[in-house]
């Protein structure tokens, strides 16, 4: 099936209360695929179309304040569209799903793939200190599976969840498999396991609020410091990454999602020349794998940030990396996908011969 | 006599319903949020629904109401609070749910949001704040505010060719198939709070019956931002708000 169709069919079968979205091309197949399974007679699922982006995010917003596992996806014009949403969101530390099929800006830009919203993304594109905990898929089953790892995470650290991938990982076609259809958590479930969730007011306690609002400048500077201490604990535990062909690797390519893919087609290409490199993969692109480049930085002479974007991720793995050794960022954009030959040739001469 | 004498039960009259908090409102003294609030919490206590009831609380002077109702609230981003609204009454269809806004937030940045709610059909209450201003931030041009009106925003009185028109989208709702209950009520006499609330309550009965969008329209003063004692401006709506923005049902379906 198709990534986009995998993204929607892992709705279901995760047991996802609700899912709210808004057509936006190369990703309306989740909404189309989930009108047409109409999960609504299966498991309750809700599915609605949207007025917009802006729409889609704020019903997210009510749905998870009711201890609900709801989603939203789109891409990138969209999913700029949201960020009020999603600092609200964060702000009021709620746990919910954002899938990014990402195509190519900046404004309208192209329909294409991209990987320019890794800023956008991991630096928090919304106002105020927060982040999102990103999963980057480089399969199909990639974005079946991190629709489940991503509720957990969100609900375990409280916090929107966002799934970023691209236009090529949303469209390819792989084989899948997929799980049983869990069930839906029971309103008596939510009610027990999450008491800051609007679940009705209990008769011999407080009424719940959800809220990111805190006039009071030395409250909210309270707020910030939790949300801050719940980051450095996810950086902690949640840091997820692939290595491939590294043991023996004199220079790594960095890269996340399609572009990954396209280095492991490079690596063999490399390796048939005798050129010793291997692939680092980050999983979670925020927390960032840093502690493990840092580490791979004494013992590898170069590493090649592959991107589609004009240089984004490379900033990350360069404060990971410390100057120790050469780094560089090679990318295509707009909407253009860099051929393997292309990225083997950047390493022999940006990082090899530069 | 003494005070323990006279609180008695047979001569209760008058009480804080328990839908309310005890926590004190910040509203400006003469503004009529607290009597609309008190209509809300009062209908909500006795149809008995305290603990199937969600609240969406709005940006602007209504922006602590979740302070207010005692019952789970969530505050939305400006003028998003019918979406909200949407997403908790189909996930959750058995609760009461209502949105509570001003006119910035409902009938300017909100207003996609707005129609798109009542176009649908959301099975769910707003309440909507009109007093043709915005309060919070200091008294700006509202999409409400009439023609002529002074504000901070249009001081030499607001020139519809420069600024615009007021928007009437109370009367814009009525036309819109899935609203099923469209009013505009008013606070400012004993006689108007009885008729708001007889409006409060239909508008939640209703969601008993899956009849889609019960709007009620508060025309309401902002005694600080018009920049008058709450006496005149009571008397300035009614001069200068009601001929514009007429009482009285606008659609009541069957």
């Amino acid at each position: 099936m198709k990534g986009n169709e995998a993204i929607a069919e892992a709705a279901i079968r995760y047991g996802v209360d609700g899912y709210f979205g808004y057509p936006i091309t190369p990703q309306s197949e989740i909404l189309e695929h989930l009108m047409a399974e109409e999960p609504y007679k299966k498991t309750g699922m809700v599915v609605l179309q949207a007025e917009s982006e802006v729409a889609s995010i704020n019903m997210v917003y009510g749905g998870a304040a009711c201890g609900k596992r709801v989603m939203t996806t789109s891409s990138s014009p969209g999913i700029s569209l949201m960020q009020e949403g999603l600092s609200y969101i964060a702000g009021a530390e709620l746990p919910c799903l954002v899938v990014n099929v990402v195509r190519g800006g900046p404004g309208l830009g192209t329909i294409q793939p991209s990987q320019a919203d890794y800023f956008q993304t991991t630096k928090g594109g919304g106002h105020g200190d927060y982040r999102l905990i990103t999963l980057a898929p480089a399969s199909v089953q990639e974005m079946y599976d991190f629709v489940g790892l991503a509720f957990e995470l969100a609900f375990k650290y409280r916090n929107p969840a966002m799934i970023l991938s691209d236009g090529v990982i949303g469209q390819v076609m792989e084989k899948v498999e997929i799980g049983d259809y869990l069930p839906r958590w029971t309103d008596e479930y939510i009610k027990k396991s999450f008491p800051w969730a609007t679940t009705g007011k209990n008769p011999n306690t407080p009424h719940v609020i959800i809220t990111s609002l805190e006039l009071d400048s030395s409250k909210q500077e309270q707020v910030n410091i939790r949300i801050q201490k719940k980051y450095r604990e996810c950086e902690a535990n949640e840091v997820r990454y692939e290595m491939i062909n590294c043991d023996d690797a004199e220079y790594i390519f960095v890269a996340y999602g399609s572009s990954a893919r396209i280095c492991q087609k490079a690596i063999q290409l490399g390796r048939e020349k005798g050129i010793k490199v291997g692939l680092l993969r980050p999983i979670t692109l925020w927390p960032f794998p840093s502690k493990i480049l840092g580490e791979m930085a004494d013992k590898v002479k170069g590493m090649l940030s592959v991107e589609m974007s004009a240089g984004q991720m490379v900033e990350d793995v360069l404060l990971a990396t410390k100057h120790k050794i050469k780094v560089e960022h090679y990318g295509r954009f707009g909407g253009i996908i860099p051929t393997p030959q292309e990225v083997l040739h950047a390493l022999e001469t940006k990082i090899i011969g530069g | 006599m003494n005070r323990e004498d006279i609180i008695k039960p047979e001569n209760l009259v008058y009480r804080r319903t328990p839908v309310l908090t005890e926590n004190v409102m910040h509203y400006c003294p003469g503004c009529g949020h607290g009597t609309a609030h008190r209509l809300v919490a009062e209908v909500i206590e006795e149809m008995g629904i305290q603990e199937k009831t969600i609240g969406i609380a709005p940006v602007g002077c209504s922006v602590l109401a979740y302070n207010y109702f005692e019952v789970d609230m969530q505050e939305a981003a400006h003028g998003r609070a019918p979406a909200l609204a949407t997403a908790v009454k189909r996930l959750k269809p058995d609760f009461f749910v209502f949105s509570y806004q001003g006119d910035g937030d409902l009938a300017a940045i909100g207003t996609g949001e707005t129609i798109h709610a009542c176009n649908r059909g959301e099975n769910i209450t707003m309440i909507f704040i009109n007093n043709g201003i915005y309060g919070m931030t200091g008294g700006q041009m509202a999409p409400t505010t009439l023609e002529d009106m002074k504000t901070s925003t249009s001081p030499y009185g607001r020139d519809t060719h420069l600024m615009g028109n007021p928007l009437k989208i109370t009367e814009l709702l009525a036309q819109l198939p899935g609203t099923c209950y469209v009013t505009r009520q008013a606070v400012y006499t004993p006689a108007l709070v009885r008729k708001c609330k007889r409006a409060i309550r239909q508008a939640f009965e209703n969601q008993k019956e899956n009849k889609g969008v019960s709007f009620v329209e508060i025309v309401s003063n902002c005694n600080s931002g018009w920049k008058m004692t709450p006496t005149a401006a009571n008397q300035w709506l009614e001069e200068n708000m009601l001929p514009f923005y007429p009482l009285g049902d606008l659609k009541v379906s069957k």
